[in-house]
C-alpha cells in the first residue's frame, strides 16, 4: 500500500522540476513515507480501539445479565463480582420446571408466530397491488399505512380492550396477534413493496404469456423471487411483536399471558428474585438472536424498507 | 393464422400513444417494426400480445375478434429488451415452463427443450441458473422460451439492443434462419434501419404512434412514401434540401442549380424538398451529371471503418457517408459531388412525388 502511494509523489516532485536533484528526492522520500505509514497505522489502531470500546459498552449490559443469571440471589446482592463465584443453574431450572413460567414463552411465541403469518398473508397481496397497479388514491393510502405507525400503541389500548372484551376475544392469543397487526401490517406492506418493485414487471408479463394463471405465478415464480424480502419482513414483525409489552399485557390475563408480563412476578413482598429475572431475560433474547441469524444478510435492506 | 389490427388506437392519460393503426400480418412472415424511441413500437407490440387493451379498434386473429382476450388465452411469445427469465428456475426449467403449463408429457417436454436449446446453442448450460450466464446466453434462454412452444405470434421487442456488437450480428443471423421453417407471425421491433435491412421480410415504419408505411423492406427503403419515412429508414438520415423547379432547371439556392435531367423532367414547376442519401454523395464524380458543390467541413465523425462527414454551404447542411477512415480539418474547404439522378423529391406536404429511376425498377 505504501509502495503505490509513494510512486505518484515521486512523479509529482520530478514534474515540479527537481528531476536533476535525483539523490535529494530519494533522501527526502524515506521520512515521507514512513510518516504516512505511521499515520495510517495509527488511524487503523484508533479505529480498532474505538470499535472495541463500542462493542464492550454495547455488550456490557448483556454480559451482566448473563452473569447474573448464573448467580444466586445472595451473591448478586453481596457486592460486585465479574464471574459467578457460586455457579448455579437453579434459576433456569425454575423456569423450565414451572409451567406458569415456561407457558409465558409458549404464549409469546404463539401469538408472535400468529402475528407473523397474518401480517404476511395480508401484506403480500397488498404490497403486490401497491407495487404493480395504479388506482385512485394509491399514493395517499400507501402513506396512510405508514402513518399508522406514528401513533403510540397506548392510543389503541382502550378501544382494543373494550372491543375484545365485548366480543369475547379477551385473553386469547389471536387477540394479541390481531392487535399487533395494526403496527406490523403497514410495516410489512412497505418493506414488501420495496422488494417487489425490485422485480421487473416484465417477469409477471412473461409468466402470463407463458400461460401461468395469477395464483400459480404468484406462488411458483414471484414468492421465490422475493423470499429474502419475506424473511426480512417476518423478522421485523417478530421484532415488534416480541418486544411489545403494553398491548400484550393488557389484552391478556391468564391463558395468553406473555413472558414479559410474567417476569413482573419476580417482584414480591419478600423482595426481588434477581437471578430468576436475569435468567428469564436471557431466555427472552435467544429467539431474537436465532431469527436475526437467518436474515442477517438482508436485514439492512429491510431497514431501508426494501428500497436499496 | 393472420393478425389484423383494425383502427387500433391507444390513449394513455390524454396522450395518444398509438394513433389509428391498420395493418395485417400474414402467417409465416417476418415483420420489422421500425421507429425511434417513443414512436410506439413497444405499445403496439403490447397491444398485439394482449398485455394492454386498445382504447378503440379491434384486434382480429384468424377472423376472430380477440381484443378482450387475456394474454394467457392467446398463443403468443414475447422476448423483451431486458433479459427476462425466471431467476429462481434453471435454464432447463425456464425453457420448459410454457410446455409444462400446456400439460405436455414429460418425454416430449424434454425432447423439445433439448432441441430448442441446441438450436440456440445453450445446451451446455441447461442446469445453470439464468443469472450465472452471460448477457447473450440469458437472452438466448429468453428466446428459447419464446420459441419452444408453437406460438402463432412471436414478438421481439428490441431483443438485441443490450448485447455487444458482434453478438448482435450473430444472433440476428440465427434469428432469421430460425424463422425460415416456421409458420408463425414474427414481429421484431428495432430503432436501427440497418437492422431492418439486414433482417429483410416486411417493414412497418412507425412515427409518433402512426403507421407511416408498411411493405416489403426493400420496397419501403427504396420507395418511401414520405419524407419522415425516408429520414427514419436511413442511417445517417437522408439529406433534405429545399429547392425550386422551373421549366428547365432545379435551383437549390442562388448559386446552386442544374438543368433538369430526363429523370426529373416529370416534375411540375414549384417548390420541392429534395432528398439524397448520405451514401450517394461522393468526393469524386461518379457520372457526368453529378453536381459539383463547394462546401466547408463541420465534423468528420468516424464510426468503425466508416466516416460520417458533416458539411455545409451557406444555405444548407449535408451529411456524407464515406467508407474508410477520412481525416478532415474543421472549416476545411472541399468539393463534393451531388448525384442529380439519385434524388428523391417530396412535395410541400412531405409526400414523395419522385424517386430515382433506378430505384423504381427494383
Amino acid at each position: 500500500m505504501t509502495q503505490s502511494s509513494t510512486t505518484p509523489m515521486t512523479h509529482e516532485k520530478t514534474s515540479q522540476g527537481r528531476a536533476s536533484q535525483n539523490t535529494k528526492v530519494t533522501k527526502e522520500q524515506a521520512p515521507v513515507y514512513s510518516r504516512a505509514d505511521r499515520k495510517a497505522r495509527n488511524a487503523n489502531l484508533r479505529g480498532r480501539f474505538g470499535l472495541a470500546l463500542y462493542v464492550v459498552l454495547l455488550l456490557l449490559p448483556i454480559y451482566w445479565l448473563v452473569n447474573m443469571s448464573f448467580k444466586t440471589n445472595t451473591e448478586i446482592l453481596s457486592g460486585l463480582s465479574f464471574f459467578p463465584a457460586d455457579f448455579t443453574l437453579e434459576n433456569y431450572a425454575k423456569i423450565f420446571s414451572d409451567s406458569t413460567w415456561y407457558m409465558g414463552y409458549v404464549n409469546s411465541i404463539f401469538y408472535v408466530s400468529m402475528n407473523m403469518v397474518i401480517s404476511l398473508l395480508v401484506a403480500l397481496p397488498a404490497a403486490y397491488a401497491f407495487s404493480r397497479y395504479k388506482f385512485i388514491g394509491d399514493k395517499h393510502m400507501f402513506f396512510w399505512l405508514l402513518s399508522n405507525r406514528m401513533a403510540p400503541p397506548a392510543v389503541f389500548l382502550l378501544p382494543f380492550f373494550q372491543l375484545y372484551s365485548s366480543v369475547g376475544l379477551f385473553d386469547t392469543h389471536i387477540a394479541v396477534a390481531l392487535a399487533h397487526c395494526i403496527f406490523t401490517v403497514p410495516l410489512a406492506v412497505w418493506i414488501l413493496e420495496g422488494f417487489m418493485s425490485g422485480v421487473p414487471r416484465e417477469i409477471d408479463e412473461t409468466a402470463y404469456i407463458d400461460g401461468y394463471s395469477f395464483p400459480k405465478f404468484f406462488v411458483r415464480i414471484f414468492i421465490p423471487l422475493i423470499r429474502s424480502g419475506i424473511g426480512v419482513t417476518a423478522f421485523f414483525c417478530f421484532m415488534f411483536s416480541w418486544v411489545e409489552l403494553l398491548l400484550a399485557r393488557t389484552l391478556t390475563s391468564v391463558e395468553a399471558k406473555p413472558i414479559a408480563a410474567i417476569m413482573t412476578r419476580t417482584v414480591s413482598a419478600s423482595g426481588m428474585d434477581w437471578g430468576l429475572l436475569a435468567a428469564a431475560g436471557v431466555l427472552t433474547i435467544i429467539p431474537g438472536m436465532l431469527v436475526i441469524y437467518f436474515v442477517r444478510n438482508h436485514v439492512a435492506k429491510g431497514f431501508a424498507l426494501g428500497r436499496v | 393464422m393472420s393478425l389484423t389490427l383494425q383502427n387500433v388506437s391507444r390513449v394513455v392519460e390524454g396522450e395518444t400513444w398509438i394513433d389509428d393503426v391498420n395493418l395485417t400480418l400474414e402467417p409465416g412472415s417476418f415483420n420489422v417494426l421500425l421507429g425511434r424511441t417513443l414512436s410506439g413500437k413497444t405499445t403496439l407490440m403490447r397491444l398485439m400480445a394482449g398485455l394492454d387493451r386498445p382504447t378503440t379498434g379491434k384486434i382480429i386473429m384468424n377472423g376472430v375478434d380477440v381484443t378482450g382476450v387475456a394474454v394467457r388465452e392467446r398463443n403468443i411469445s414475447m422476448v423483451y429488451q431486458q433479459f427476462i427469465n425466471y431467476p429462481n428456475l434453471s435454464v432447463y426449467e425456464n425453457i420448459a415452463s410454457p410446455l409444462r403449463l400446456a400439460k405436455m408429457d414429460e418425454a416430449e417436454v424434454d425432447r423439445r427443450v433439448r432441441e430448442t436449446a441446441e438450436m440456440l446453442r445453450i445446451d451446455p448450460f441447461l442446469d445453470r441458473l439464468p443469472l450465472q450466464l452471460s448477457g447473450g446466453q440469458q437472452q438466448r434462454t429468453a428466446m428459447a422460451r419464446a420459441l419452444v412452444k408453437d406460438s402463432q405470434i412471436i414478438l421481439f421487442d428490441e431483443p438485441l439492443v443490450n448485447l455487444d456488437y458482434k453478438l448482435r450480428e450473430e444472433l440476428r443471423q440465427e434469428l432469421r434462419a430460425l424463422f425460415k421453417a416456421r409458420n408463425c407471425i414474427a414481429i421484431y421491433a428495432t430503432t436501427e434501419p440497418n437492422e431492418a435491412l439486414a433482417l429483410g421480410g416486411n417493414t412497418a415504419v412507425l412515427n409518433e404512434g402512426r403507421l407511416l408505411q408498411m411493405g416489403p423492406t426493400a420496397e419501403v427503403y427504396h420507395q418511401p412514401k414520405d419524407i419522415i419515412t425516408a429520414e427514419m429508414f436511413s442511417e445517417p438520415p437522408i439529406n433534405v434540401v429545399p429547392g425550386r423547379v422551373n421549366e428547365e432547371e432545379v435551383t437549390f439556392d442562388d448559386t446552386v442549380h442544374f438543368r433538369l435531367n430526363n429523370d426529373l423532367r416529370r416534375l411540375t414547376p414549384g417548390e420541392y424538398q429534395f432528398g439524397v442519401r448520405a451514401s450517394h454523395i461522393g468526393l469524386v464524380p461518379h457520372s457526368d451529371d453529378d453536381l459539383e458543390l463547394p462546401v466547408r467541413v463541420d465534423l468528420a465523425e468516424i464510426s468503425g471503418s466508416e466516416t460520417f462527414l458533416h458539411v455545409h454551404n451557406p444555405h444548407f447542411d449535408l451529411v456524407l457517408h464515406l467508407s474508410g477512415v477520412h481525416a478532415y480539418q474543421v472549416d476545411e474547404e472541399i468539393k463534393v459531388y451531388f448525384p442529380t439522378h439519385k434524388l428523391y423529391a417530396f412535395d410541400d406536404q412531405g409526400k414523395m412525388v419522385h424517386s430515382p429511376a433506378r430505384m423504381r425498377e427494383q
